[in-house]
């Protein structure tokens, strides 16, 4: 993870396209800017972060499900609960399931735990729009292949 | 059709909190009942899921855009529905 610039996958451990779900996993740091303001002396992982991971994690699944062909916009997040408290070095295991694929939105639930104990979880919905432009979509192509994307998944799905 | 109307009529009312008698099969939704795309994707999520449909709202609103259709056809309620019910029917087929 590097808060700062909003990676916060490490890495997806597993898409199934026939399940509509995806695996990923990342480690909070122990060094971030963003600490020494949350908390001062008490660094937690922010809980809007949290909702971020969770919103990369499921926007992965969509783009996997749409085969780099469309970009899932964040649009609402429901039900959103931060159930515990994450400190630096707390190695979170994501997941994300597809609910529902509408006509240019897609609605996902997705979840956080860390060694078996949850820690977050929402229902997430997203704009599903084409790529504005190709520059974008490579940049989308470049993280994927960082964070191990499992493009074999999508050939053999 | 009455049927359709009262689940459609019933999602929006639930979704967008908007009192249930003020909502009618001639109503716009989006000029007379004031509801956003945002709100639009909840009541259409709840739509498709109550019919077993997927509204096919990039190609309406792609119709729209290119002036080949008007807001009228699809987002006044009665003709809403004549729209779900002829999903549900092409479904069933």
């Amino acid at each position: 993870m590097q808060l700062e610039y909003f990676q916060l996958i490490d890495r997806i451990v597993e898409l199934d396209v026939d399940a509509w779900t995806i695996r990923a996993e990342a480690t909070v740091p122990y060094q971030s800017t963003i600490f020494e303001g949350h908390f001062p002396g008490r660094p937690l992982m922010p809980g809007v972060l949290l909702i971020e991971s969770m919103a990369q994690t499921a926007g992965w699944l969509v783009i996997g499900l749409t085969r780099f062909e469309r970009m899932p916009f964040l649009a609402a997040v429901k039900d959103a609960k931060l159930r515990t408290f994450v400190e630096p070095g707390t190695c979170l295991n994501l997941t994300a399931k597809l609910l529902h694929d509408g006509s240019g939105y897609a609605v996902t639930k997705a979840a956080v735990k860390a060694a078996g104990k949850a820690i977050c979880d929402a229902e997430i919905t997203f704009r599903v729009l084409p790529f504005p432009d190709q520059s974008f979509r490579h940049a989308m192509e470049e993280t994927a292949s960082r964070i191990a994307f499992p493009t074999q998944a999508l050939a053999d799905g | 059709m009455s049927s359709t109307f009262d689940t459609v009529a019933n999602i929006i009312a639930e979704t967008c909190d908007i009192p249930r008698d003020t909502i009618k099969p001639e109503s716009h939704a989006i000029e007379d009942l004031g509801i956003d795309s945002l709100d639009f994707l909840d009541i259409a999520f709840a739509i498709d899921k109550a019919f077993g449909i997927k509204l096919p709202l990039e190609q309406w609103t792609q119709e729209v855009n290119d002036g080949k259709a008007t807001t009228e056809q699809y987002f006044v309620l009665e003709n809403l529905c004549t729209r779900i019910d002829g999903l549900v029917a092409t479904k069933g087929a």
